[in-house]
């Protein structure tokens, strides 16, 4: 008869960022090793708290599903001798598939005929099986491991029981010398220790013992003491979505709570209000008309009992908070700029980079550069905003609340006076925070976040701190990105290579040594992440390499160009010009003299005349496309050349005897792949094997 | 509940969990951890329960006495079990009703906090606990201290006193607390707390400081080299102070401020080295006490 198993892991409170990822690999795993054993089962579900990770699997067979194997034996002329009777080795492998020669057939497998037998492999019981499931416990990995006491076992946090039941029964084994049980814990405080009686009762009798254990009806629980809170006081809620996350990981029974704080705090810049709120206390802040009020939602791991107790304690809580926070922002305010930039001088950027005073002037000259080279009008602007763009750094506010650096700048700048446009580009120049997140609107927020983080990225490197494997400390890899989202959304044309030597010539003035192979490791590391883009943008490897390995120049340029050559991939039409092209790309290391320039006396046939002639035509079209960064027809350009490159091989031998010939050829050759690898290295793209 | 009854609370409460009460350390130090009753006994393989409170200076905390929250000094209830106890959690929480916090009443959670201290090479996880939203104790399970693996794995439980007391008491500023009945850590602190931050913020001899912290060095470094552990560390927790001092007053650079903290680390490590192996010479004496 089927059966349900529950498999609960009892855990010291998990860190809220592991639980969704582990419930996910637990249900996933299950699913797995179900399907591995041939194990019928009806329905698997998962649970997770953060004192618990469960699955519950129903209807699970009895035994697992018994198969017939096909076990493939020696070859027929080795399985018989010459008086056609079976051999030992014909015996031997039948003894060990338990069968007899009787059981023998035959199979012709490439010309060759061999024995088999078919084997019956009788299914197990199920229950026998399932102490497998210490394997799978085990095996759940997480962001953070640790020890506890003397055990050998590296998990999120201490294991303290274990539920395993097959119907009524315990599955046996231990786990970090946990053994198995029929006994769970309800919520900490509001319960104690349970008896499960069977499988299927689990989640009810974990919700009578205050335990919501789907994580998905807790969050739902929320949001509808949320929505009941907006409802009764007439305000909203804007539920950020990791919060809410968050908050439901952190419970196991939710309640919310409204809390209150003195109007007065109202003056203190939203974001502070917002981060003290949000990040620190894991409130969600109450507005009405998109205007803050001081109230804020607390949830409570427990019922409605005593709630005013919890909401005064998380009152006096946040008033230490704002107190503080008042005390940092009207301290601030009695200083100035200048006195903030002094403090600059002082404090390390990083040990080989030197001060935050000599990075800022670093990135101060690498953006007003950038301005020049883009002609843009906002010169001055930049050059003022890079010039104090770290100066919130010094801020009290900022010291106590990190999360705040940029946010701060804005609003201090703003207060000492400084323009609008400086003042944004101060909160603007550390976007985007994430690979996806969002980036400066400002030209002067863009400039400047482009020069801050190739100052940082080729200052990095430069002195020997590649990230490598999970090891970014820098965050060398987002900033990279960063830098190619901006310059690809300003549609900017400036070449990837001239940004990197910009930043070095600055490193190169500051007179701040930078290791030997600086510029072809962040020719690389950009290349790297370049390719990182364009995958993004489903773009093939193959295609990826053609366009940036020798080069990325233009970024949204270099993208438009994977564009066009993935679609060229997939288009039949295109496989002549594609192996004229690749045809000429293949000699090009045959190429001796690369400054031989081509002599026209020296031609022997038209067909090579005719190349030559052609590629001359061609040249200031193909380059005239190139600066106008059309693809499409740039490529159609060298496309067009097909013809007369195919009828070039055909009727010349390029490896001519006469060497003056020959090297003339090779010119030809030269000149026309250093114009096809001007727009990419068609050799990297595994074009299709055309029938 | 006075901050006296609060002490001799958990002092009762975790002298029945057989910890051995010790008094504070007599050199200054930063934290409980720093203590050799929890640094040092919390390596190697012998079992170590003790519990203490533990005066802790920060002098870049001193704020005159002016500021409700912040102390140039303040004390840690620090627990230390190693083995780590199965039934830790609930020992804890045990505690905290014996110093009258209804589980019931209030809202505990332990928030994942990890904890790390580079200077003296150690590293743990574990939670912050929060009583109502508010901060109370820190709960590490130690992995690494010294720059050695913690095997077996040691718990800290750090209470922050005048924390927990701001609570227990319903005192908005730290100098209203009743240390006992009508005395108050105003009466007791308000004094050493104005002239510590006079001192350290303006009339400290920085070129004695300097002076000191690289004699203390040496000295260290010498005793060491004898083999004689405790008197050494000595040397590192008054390296640690002066650091402490020096970089409170801001005459340490930035630059210079790593090297400082990696020498007190290097130091720090080196003597973690030699403890274990000089308890390994004496045959880790508390292992066999408890095999008896």
């Amino acid at each position: 008869m089927a059966q349900d198993v529950l498999i609960e892991i009892g855990l010291e409170e998990l860190p809220a960022r592991f639980i969704d990822d582990a419930e996910a690999q637990i249900l996933d795993k299950t699913i797995k090793w179900l399907e591995n054993q041939r194990i019928a089962y009806s329905s698997a579900v998962s649970f997770s708290t953060p004192r618990r990770l469960a699955v519950l699997i129903e209807g699970v067979a009895d035994t697992q599903t018994s198969i017939e194997e096909e076990a493939k034996g020696p070859a027929l002329k080795i399985a018989k001798d010459d008086e056609d009777n079976w051999t030992k080795a014909a015996e031997g492998f039948t003894r060990g598939q338990g069968k007899t020669t009787d059981d023998i057939y035959i199979k012709e497998v490439n010309g060759t005929s061999y024995i088999y037998v078919k084997k019956y492999i009788e299914g197990k019981t199920v229950q026998s099986l399932l102490p497998e499931f210490k394997d799978i416990i085990e095996s759940i990995t997480f962001g953070k491991n640790m020890r506890w006491a003397n055990e050998t076992l590296r998990y999120a946090r201490p294991i303290r029981w274990l539920v395993a039941l097959y119907g009524n029964e315990v599955i046996p084994f231990e786990i970090a010398h946990v053994k198995t049980s029929n006994f769970t814990y309800g919520h900490r405080f509001l319960s104690g220790k349970l008896t499960i009686e069977e499988p299927k009762k689990y989640e009810q009798l974990l919700h009578d013992n205050y335990v919501i254990a789907n994580a998905k009806k807790r969050e739902a629980k929320i949001m509808e003491q949320l929505e009941a809170l907006q409802a009764e006081h007439a305000f909203q809620i804007p539920v950020d979505k990791d919060l809410l996350n968050e908050v439901r990981n952190l419970v196991e029974y939710p309640t919310a709570f409204v809390g209150n704080f003195a109007t007065s705090f109202l003056a203190l810049p939203k974001e502070v209000l917002i981060t003290s709120m949000a990040e620190h206390q894991r409130y969600f802040p109450v507005e009405r008309d998109g205007e803050l009020l001081p109230h804020f939602i607390g949830v409570r791991n427990g019922d409605e009992h005593e709630l005013q107790t919890v909401i005064r304690g998380n009152e006096k809580v946040l008033r230490a908070r704002l107190a503080d926070a008042e005390f940092f922002f009207e301290e601030d305010k009695k200083h100035s700029i200048d006195f903030f930039q002094e403090k600059l001088t002082r404090v390390v950027f990083q040990e080989k980079l030197g001060t935050y005073t000599e990075k800022v002037n670093r990135v101060k000259a690498i953006a007003t550069h950038l301005a020049k080279q883009l002609s843009l009008k906002e010169g001055k602007e930049i050059e003022r905003a890079a010039e104090i763009s770290k100066f919130d750094l010094m801020t009290n506010m900022v010291n106590e609340f990190t999360e705040l650096q940029g946010v701060m700048g804005e609003k201090y700048a703003a207060y000492f006076g400084e323009s609008k446009e400086v003042s944004q580009a101060i909160r603007e120049h550390y976007l985007p925070k994430q690979s996806h997140g969002e980036l400066p609107v400002s030209t002067v927020g863009a400039v400047l976040s482009i020069a801050d983080k190739i100052d940082t990225i080729a200052g990095c490197i430069g002195v020997g701190l590649i990230p490598s494997g999970s090891q970014d400390p820098y965050a060398l890899r987002r900033q990279a990105m960063g830098i190619l989202r901006i310059l690809k959304e300003k549609n900017w044309d400036l070449t990837v290579e001239s940004l990197i030597d910009d930043a070095l010539t600055v490193f190169e003035r500051s007179e701040l040594p930078m290791n030997a192979g600086a510029k072809d490791e962040l020719l690389a590391f950009f290349a790297s992440r370049a390719g990182y883009l364009m995958r993004e943008e489903n773009i093939d490897t193959d295609i990826i390499h053609a366009v940036v390995d020798n080069q990325i120049g233009i970024i949204h340029f270099a993208v438009d160009k994977a564009h066009v050559l993935s679609k060229k991939k997939a288009d039949d039409d295109f496989k002549a010009s594609q192996e004229a092209l690749v045809r000429v790309l293949n000699l090009e290391n045959k190429v001796e003299d690369k400054n031989h320039k081509v002599d026209t006396v020296l031609f022997q046939t038209e067909s090579e005349k005719a190349l030559y002639d052609s590629v001359e035509t061609i040249k200031s079209t193909y380059e005239d496309y190139l600066k106008a960064q059309n693809s499409e027809k740039a490529l159609d350009v060298l496309a067009d050349l097909s013809d007369d490159i195919h009828a070039f091989f055909d009727h010349n031998m390029i490896m001519d005897d006469n060497e003056k010939v020959r090297k003339n050829r090779l010119s030809i050759i030269h000149e026309l792949s250093s114009l096809i690898l001007q727009y990419a290295d068609l050799r990297k793209i595994a074009w299709k094997q055309h029938a | 509940m006075n901050i006296q009854e609060m002490i001799l609370t958990l002092q009762n409460h975790w002298s029945e969990q057989n910890c051995i009460l010790m008094q504070a350390y007599d050199t200054e130090k930063g934290a409980g951890t720093m203590s050799p009753m929890t640094l040092l006994r919390s390596l190697g393989p012998e079992p170590w329960n003790v519990a203490y409170v533990e005066p802790s200076r920060r002098p870049a905390d001193g704020r005159y006495g002016k500021n409700p929250n912040r102390l140039y000094q303040h004390h840690q209830f620090q627990v230390i079990m190693k083995p780590s106890p199965d039934n830790i959690q609930e020992l804890y929480l045990e505690s905290l009703k014996k110093l009258g916090i209804d589980p019931l009443t209030h809202d505990i959670r332990f928030v994942e906090d990890n904890w790390e201290n580079p200077t003296l090479g150690a590293a743990g996880l574990g939670w912050e606990v929060w009583l109502d939203g508010m901060e109370i104790t820190q709960f590490t399970y130690f992995q690494q201290i010294g720059g050695l693996e913690a095997n077996p794995v040691t718990v800290e439980l750090t209470y922050g006193i005048e924390r927990l007391a701001s609570y227990i008491q319903d005192k908005e500023n730290v100098f209203d607390l009743e240390w006992n009945n009508g005395v108050t850590i105003r009466d007791i602190f308000y004094q050493p707390e104005y002239e510590h931050s006079v001192y350290t913020f303006e009339t400290s001899n920085t070129e004695m400081l300097f002076d000191l912290f690289t004699k203390y060095e040496q000295e260290a470094k010498a005793t060491m080299e004898q083999g004689l552990v405790f008197p050494a560390y000595d040397y590192v927790l008054k390296c640690s102070h002066t650091f402490n001092l020096l970089d409170a007053k801001g005459v340490i650079s930035v630059t210079e401020r790593t090297g400082y903290i990696s020498r007190i680390r290097n130091l720090a490590r080196s003597i973690a080295k030699i403890y274990v192996q000089e308890r390994e010479k004496l045959g880790f004496p508390m292992l066999k006490k408890e095999a008896n």
